[in-house]
């Protein structure tokens, strides 16, 4: 560097910088403030329910079988017609993930006959010990829809005698 | 015992001021310099985040200090403070105000020596650390301190000679003085603007800040000659740099600035100090902006330019400064 570049270019960059503090900060306040995600941002997992309130999840346990972290427990137990958690003989009666195994791949949701499970651009899975990483059912399942009971339902014998319906409605705003 | 007392109780006092000002030095400099970047800056602790500094003083406390195995103990211990004491005591020459109550003892006639003896003393903790840590990356911030703190000193020493040539006085209330005809063109700033340049580039190099921190660059040396020091001793380094950095921003104000001068004075002494205050602020201001700006220098560029420019350049200018003030030119008596 010559001294004509010490006297021109250094206070360019001087005034450069300067220039910096009038812009608006590019700092996210996280968790206040949040980055609109991609629709298709894979986040956390949900368990999701047929429009009658009905858990989509079998039971089946092809996630746990196709997830390449090891990171999903599955065990199935017996519906019946007083007692019905989905449709056909079999729901997940428990369902759990180890948020910290996940590697957030998306493979359960390729593998997942009834679209049970559904990763979504909605919060992430954070905690302060190791216990509260490992989401239960109760956590993963949604909510049922307004004005819908939820599960366990009374159901008449013979409605739901098939665990994967013909044409399993698909939500396709997903 | 009367002087005893007086000079203790503003000890006391100089002392809780700049480690009051260390802290938030630090804070200003961390919210100024993310403004600089386009980022907000600590805003956690507290409104604003001004309780930053308590949080990040009880973390370091709270912290455990390692010491590593092979270090060698007594050093490795009185290092940190080594590099505090030179940066606190630096202060006891500066006037902080008009007239005696605000000088501790400015008015001793070798202030300016006192300066460059203790900025030349501050070197030591740094080398030492990097010495006593056994450890690589220490051994080389500490050996980078070492070359470029002396050779930067020689520049250093030489401007503040043309500043003592003009003021015809190694005190520092006498500098202050000297650079008060009544108007601001009095400050030596104009009159030595070479030795003001040279100053302000070597106190970076002493202080090595950017663009001079090689001793601790942590793309290269990780911490330098921090980095087997932990907790406490850490926080010693930390603060040794920072009340430094005031230090030497007060040196630059009292050589280059006019020190405490400035409008009404004369009328409220304790005006003075704020303007002598304002002064220090701006020149911090001024080397945080330098961080945001300027990239780390090569080290041999750094030795190369201290050698090879600073140095020629400040003995030429004490030469051409003494040639000035003999003929009796104006502005140099």
């Amino acid at each position: 560097m010559g001294l004509k570049d010490v006297l021109t270019r250094i206070p360019v960059g001087f005034l450069t910088v300067l220039k910096t503090v009038t812009r608006r900060p590019v700092t996210i306040q996280y968790p206040e403030q949040q980055k609109p995600m991609s629709a298709r941002f894979r986040g956390r997992h949900h368990l999701k329910r047929y429009e009658d309130g009905l858990e989509r999840c079998i039971g089946c346990a092809l996630c746990a079988a196709a997830c390449p972290a090891d990171a999903i427990y599955v065990e199935a137990g017996e519906n019946t017609n007083e007692e019905r958690y989905s449709p056909g003989e079999r729901y997940a009666r428990v369902y759990e993930i180890n948020m910290l195994r996940c590697i957030f791949c998306g493979y359960c949701e390729d593998a997942c006959p009834t679209n049970a499970i559904v990763l979504e651009p909605i919060e992430f899975p954070t905690g302060y010990t190791r216990e509260s990483m490992i989401y239960t059912k109760e956590m993963l399942l949604e909510s049922p829809p307004i004005n819908v009971p939820a599960t366990p339902q009374r159901t008449p014998p013979g409605k739901y005698d098939r665990a994967i319906l013909p044409f399993p409605p698909i939500d396709e705003s997903q | 015992m009367p002087i005893l007392l007086e000079v203790t109780l503003k000890s006391v006092v100089l002392i809780f001021v700049l480690l009051t000002g260390f802290a938030y030095l630090s804070l200003v400099e961390r919210k100024v310099l993310a403004r600089l970047q386009a980022r907000i800056g600590p805003n956690r602790a507290g409104p604003m985040g001004l309780l930053q500094p308590l949080a990040d003083g009880l973390k370091l406390i709270f912290k455990e200090s390692v010491t590593p195995a092979g270090v060698d103990k007594p050093i490795y211990f009185l290092a940190p403070v080594l590099v505090v004491v030179p940066a606190l005591i630096l202060f006891a020459v500066i006037p902080v105000g008009q007239g005696p109550a605000f000088q501790l003892a400015s008015d001793i006639n070798v202030g300016a020596l006192y300066v460059v003896g203790v900025m030349g003393v501050a070197v030591y903790g740094i080398t030492l650390a990097g010495w006593a840590s056994n450890n690589k990356y220490a051994a080389l911030g500490g050996l980078r301190a070492s070359a470029q703190v002396i050779s930067y000193e020689l520049g250093m020493g030489l401007s503040i000679v043309a500043v003592v040539l003009m003021a015809s006085s190694a005190s520092l209330a006498d500098i202050v003085e000297a650079q008060m005809p009544g108007n601001i063109l009095g400050w030596f700033v104009f009159r030595q603007p070479v030795a003001a340049a040279i100053f302000a580039i070597t106190a970076l190099a002493e202080l090595a800040r950017a663009p001079f921190d090689l001793v601790e660059a942590e793309q290269e040396l990780t911490a330098g000659f921090m980095t087997e020091y932990s907790g406490m001793k850490f926080a010693l380094f930390f603060m040794g740099e920072y009340v430094k950095m005031i230090a030497v921003s007060a040196l630059f104000v009292t050589f280059f600035l006019g020190g405490w001068s400035g409008p009404f004075v004369d009328q409220v002494p304790i005006l003075s100090v704020v303007y002598f205050t304002i002064k220090v602020v701006a020149c911090l201001l001024l080397m945080i902006w330098t961080r945001a700006t300027l990239p780390r220098m090569r080290y041999d560029r750094l030795m190369g330019f201290g050698w090879k420019v600073l140095t020629p350049v400040a003995i030429a200018n004490v030469i051409v400064t003494a040639f000035l003030i003999a003929l009796g030119v104006p502005g140099y008596k």
